[in-house]
């Protein structure tokens, strides 16, 4: 091999170290959802107070689609107050938060509404169907869907205030 | 008080040791042997303090000191003794420090062997020591302190990661990090050899016995990983082709590589570069899989915290790369080749086609592993690269490397005649083909099993072949049977224990090969009284107990099995619920046979204990995978006796 | 048959049908319900690390075969389950990735880089077979016993 050539050798290991690198600014537990933009797959549980939740009531209404467990500590902990706050706050401009319970005991699950008062719809999903429905891998999972019944966004992770009202804000002020 | 004594000594350690490492070079250089007696001094040092900081960090564990931490966040009240000791390296912190430890011992071994034997690779062989215990120095003094002062001091701690309560713990970190730092020093002197332009054989033969004794427990190491696989993690599987996993694989495979091609160059002076550029890659992964485990960067069991650490690995890692292989690049016309062979067929073409099959293997298994990665940078989207993959890429280099282990050590050098292959393999290869017919015969009817199976016997003919051979001959010269076969194992150790090993890794292949092809499973829900049958057994759900422990609570279930040559006995999968982790961890229970291994794990159950669903497994020939690590262990300590005197 | 071509023969023999026999290959096989784990040992658990949703104790592997076997049992065949997964979770749910697109680099690579291997190999043995030098030295008288010794010199390793 003659002079040059031979520096390929250090340098075919830059490629690969550039990869790696790269890999910090990703998450590999953030999967993008291919849900974004079709129509949301509907569902009709049985709440906690024994009410019906069903997504088909619900059309024509901004639908912040919320799904926790009470053993997911610290981030569903962190977003039950914002999202009851959401609710009380967006409830009258036609936005609805509707809370799933996923892979959870009944008594737990009650004790965590009790907890943070929550007033919103919340229903279980005991076979688990719900939520692989709507690709769900992990808590907590929130879908802000429009008033025409599409997924417009998905947060993995708690929801903030901010994240809250920017999504909802901007669905609100389509038109139905 | 702690913490501060902890980290102080750390800092001091982290400056000799980078003292140490200038000093080294300084001496070298100028040929002041002052400065590298000063460099000793400090290594001596620095493995000192090491051991204060590690028995330090013990003594935190021991005594409940929830001001460190480290230790907060790795145990409670409740833990049991012996796992406040294996708590110490049961996270990322304490696990640098154990790496650390590790190195700075070697670093004291190397020292006391060397100074004498290599005066001129030596100083630049401390220095490269010296400089990655500076840099695991540097992780544990910025990056990741097992040393920080948690304030106010909590009342309990959160507590041990209950996978980790296993004997599987003790050991595993244990021989994986020996096998990782182990590597270290033939890369140190690898390094050495570059900077001093000799890259003769010295530093192959200076290294050889560490290089066998770092792939041993290297090779243990990944052994006890999957017997903590399967016995703790509760799926049945004992290998996932989980990142983790095979971030100690790669290096597995690329030193079994370099263990093989040494003998080349130790023979017949041949693959300088080759070997050189082997070490380092070999050392390289050892980096990588170190930043795979800890940067976050590949989801995985394993995954220790995200962070800056991975930011410090990656930066070592390419320091480590670019310098030695720029180093490689630099002294390309002294590794001229040298090569003389008079056939294609020979000892030396299977040894190439052994590390191109390794090293494939080894391609194979970083490329899968990354690609994850590579198709989000180049396209965004998300793809998932697991088991269906590396094992079908695999397996087919797995079998050639077991062929290759029948034909290599057999072959003639140079050229094989004719007559040498018929004397060699003919008997062999027949007894393979008759095994095959047999196999299909007696109802095996997939393909890749008659395949392992096949070479399996066609390899052991030409390990027992050779060895019946060898020691007839000693027979005829009046030898009693005994004294002429162990005197033919201590005589030629190294060969026959090379055979060992070689024979340790056939028992493996049964293990593997059975497991794969033969096991089954099923699950199934009972009701209390009810039975599910499986390939024989009989298990018969019986009813649920709740039980607090120390640190969780356990719901057992109680099952009598049952099949036709054993009577009802009780087993009791468990469901162990610990208040610091989010979902239940599965407590196993099984029964080891030779042939085959029942495994049952408690799913689902409903809360009045009427109702419980269960998962019983029959797998077959698991345990000779453990045999075949026991195997594995006796060739090692063959292999690195010291040698006889070979009569003239 | 030159012993070259009998190596050669032998190790295509061991390689060639291994990757199609990999495919026809299961995991521990299930009793009962052998769809239903065929297609779970595709589908990668969502919320464990790497294991399949055939091997995986979790809950939510639970669930997921409990709607692959109602859906098989509605008629849909197994592709069409699989894309069920696929839609909803995107390609990353497969365990191994499919073989088109750029998903194919991963498949074709491996095997390239072992030809390429081998064909680094050929050409290093050619090298060294060409060095052997054109006049030996004639014969040296070399008696059966001096014959025997040399053969198990280069027989027996190191």
């Amino acid at each position: 091999m003659s002079r040059p050539w031979r520096w390929l050798i250090p340098l075919s290991a830059v490629p690969v170290l550039v990869l790696l690198a790269y890999g910090f600014r990703l998450n590999p537990r953030d999967v993008p959802s291919p849900l974004i933009s079709r129509p949301a797959p509907g569902f009709a549980l049985t709440g906690f107070d024994d009410s019906t939740v069903s997504l088909a009531a619900l059309r024509g209404k901004v639908v912040v689609l919320n799904f926790w467990a009470s053993w997911c500590y610290p981030a569903c902990y962190e977003e039950a107050p914002v999202l009851e706050r959401g609710w009380r706050t967006y409830r009258d401009r036609g936005a609805v938060v509707v809370g799933i319970d996923i892979q959870d005991k009944v008594e737990a699950a009650q004790k965590f509404i009790r907890d943070f008062t929550l007033s919103f719809p919340n229903a279980q999903d005991v076979t688990g169907k719900v939520s692989i429905d709507y690709g769900v891998y992990g808590v907590p999972e929130t879908f802000f869907i429009d008033r025409g019944g599409r997924i417009r966004a998905k947060h993995v992770g708690a929801v903030t205030e901010d994240v809250f009202r920017t999504h909802v804000e901007r669905l609100l002020a389509e038109p139905g | 008080m702690t913490p501060e004594l902890g980290y102080g000594v750390l800092i001091v350690a982290f400056a000799l040791a980078v003292y140490g490492g200038v000093a080294s070079a300084v001496g070298a250089r100028t040929g002041r042997t002052r400065f590298v007696l000063s460099a000793q001094h400090a290594a001596v040092a620095v493995f000192a303090l090491v051991t204060a900081a590690f028995g330090l960090l013990v003594y935190a564990f021991l005594t409940f000191d929830f001001s460190v931490r480290y230790v907060a966040n790795n145990t409670n009240l409740g833990t049991p003794f012996y796992y406040r000791i294996t708590a110490v390296w049961g996270a990322l912190e304490g696990s640098i420090v154990l790496w650390a430890w590790m190195l700075a011992l070697f670093t004291l071994i190397v020292i006391v062997k060397t100074r004498d034997q290599a005066r001129d690779l030596y100083p630049w062989v401390l220095t490269a020591m010296l400089a990655v215990l500076a840099f695991f120095l540097l992780v544990m003094t910025v990056a990741a302190p097992p040393f920080q002062r948690l304030s106010p001091v909590p009342p309990n701690g959160r507590g041990l990661n209950p996978l980790l309560e296993d004997t599987g713990m003790i050991t595993h970190p244990i021989a994986l990090y020996l096998g990782f730092t182990g590597f270290t020093v033939p890369f140190a002197f690898a390094l050495a050899a570059l900077i001093t332009g000799r890259v003769g054989d010295a530093w192959i033969t200076l290294t050889r016995r560490w290089t066998i004794v770092a792939w041993y427990f290297l090779s243990l190491g990944l052994l006890i990983g999957g017997w903590w696989s399967y016995h703790v993690l509760g799926w049945g599987g004992y290998w996932a082709w989980d990142p983790v996993e095979n971030a100690a694989f790669m290096p597995w495979l690329t030193g079994t590589a370099f263990l093989h091609s040494v003998m080349i160059q130790e023979r017949r002076r041949m693959l300088k570069l080759w070997n050189l550029g082997l070490v380092i890659l070999t050392f390289s992964l050892t980096l990588f899989g170190t930043f795979l485990t800890r940067s976050g960067v590949i989801a995985s069991v394993h995954a220790f915290t995200q962070g800056a650490i991975g930011v410090f690995f990656l930066a070592f890692l390419a320091l480590v790369v670019l310098t030695a292989l720029g180093l490689l690049a630099w002294r390309w016309e002294a590794l001229g080749a040298q090569g003389e062979l008079d056939s294609v067929v020979s000892r030396e073409s299977a040894f190439l086609l052994n590390n191109v099959f390794f090293c494939a293997a080894a391609f194979t298994v970083f490329f899968g592993t990354v690609f994850p990665l590579l198709s989000e940078a180049a396209r965004g989207v998300k793809v998932s690269v697991g088991a269906p993959f590396f094992n079908q890429v695999n397996v087919p280099l797995f079998l050639g490397l077991v062929f290759l282990m029948g034909v290599g050590p057999l072959i003639a050098w140079r050229r094989a005649s004719l007559d040498n292959l018929k004397r060699n393999f003919l008997w062999p290869v027949a007894l393979g083909i008759a095994a095959a017919a047999i196999f299909f015969v007696l109802g095996v009817r997939s393909t890749l099993a008659v395949l392992a199976l096949a070479l399996t016997v066609f390899v052991t003919a030409t390990i027992a072949l050779d060895f019946f051979r060898a020691t007839r001959a000693r027979l005829r010269l009046g030898e009693p049977p005994l004294r002429a076969m162990g005197g033919l194992l201590l005589r030629h150790n190294r060969r026959y224990g090379g055979f060992v090993i070689h024979l340790g890794i056939l028992v493996i292949t049964l293990g593997v090969t059975g497991s794969q092809a033969w096991s089954v499973q099923t699950e199934t829900t009972l009701k209390r009284g009810d039975a599910a049958e499986l390939a024989g057994y009989r298990i018969r759900f019986d009813g649920l107990a709740a039980r607090e422990e120390s640190n969780h609570f356990k719901v057992v279930g109680t099952f009598t099995v049952s099949n036709g040559r054993i009577g009802p006995t009780a087993m009791r999968p468990a469901k162990k619920f610990y208040p610091q982790e989010q979902t239940p961890i599965a407590g196993v229970d099984y029964w080891m046979g030779l042939t085959e291994d029942l495994y049952l794990v408690l799913g689902d159950f409903a809360r009045d204990g009427t109702e419980a669903t269960i998962k019983v497994q029959v797998n077959r020939l698991v345990s000779w995978i453990w045999i075949g690590g026991f195997v594995l262990t006796l060739g090692a300590l063959l292999a690195i006796l010291p040698e006889r005197k070979k009569a003239t | 048959m030159t012993p070259l071509r009998a190596f050669a023969l032998l190790v295509a023999a061991i390689l060639v049908p291994a990757p199609a026999a990999l495919r026809a290959q299961q995991p521990a096989t299930h009793v009962g319900e052998e769809g239903v784990y065929e297609i779970a040992s595709q589908l990668r658990c969502v919320v464990c690390q790497n294991l399949s949703v055939a091997d995986s104790p979790s809950e939510m592997a639970q669930q997921m075969r409990a709607i692959i076997r109602e859906r098989l049992a509605a008629g849909e065949t197994p592709d069409q389950v699989v894309r069920y997964f696929i839609e909803r979770y995107g390609e990353w749910i497969l365990l191994a990735p499919r073989r088109r697109g750029f998903t194919l680099l991963v498949w074709i690579l491996p095997p390239l880089a072992l030809l390429a291997g081998l064909g680094v190999v050929a050409l290093v043995l050619r090298t060294w077979t060409r060095r052997v030098p054109a006049g030996r030295i004639a014969g040296v008288a070399v008696d059966a016993a001096m014959r025997e010794r040399i053969r198990r010199e280069l027989e027996t390793g190191p």
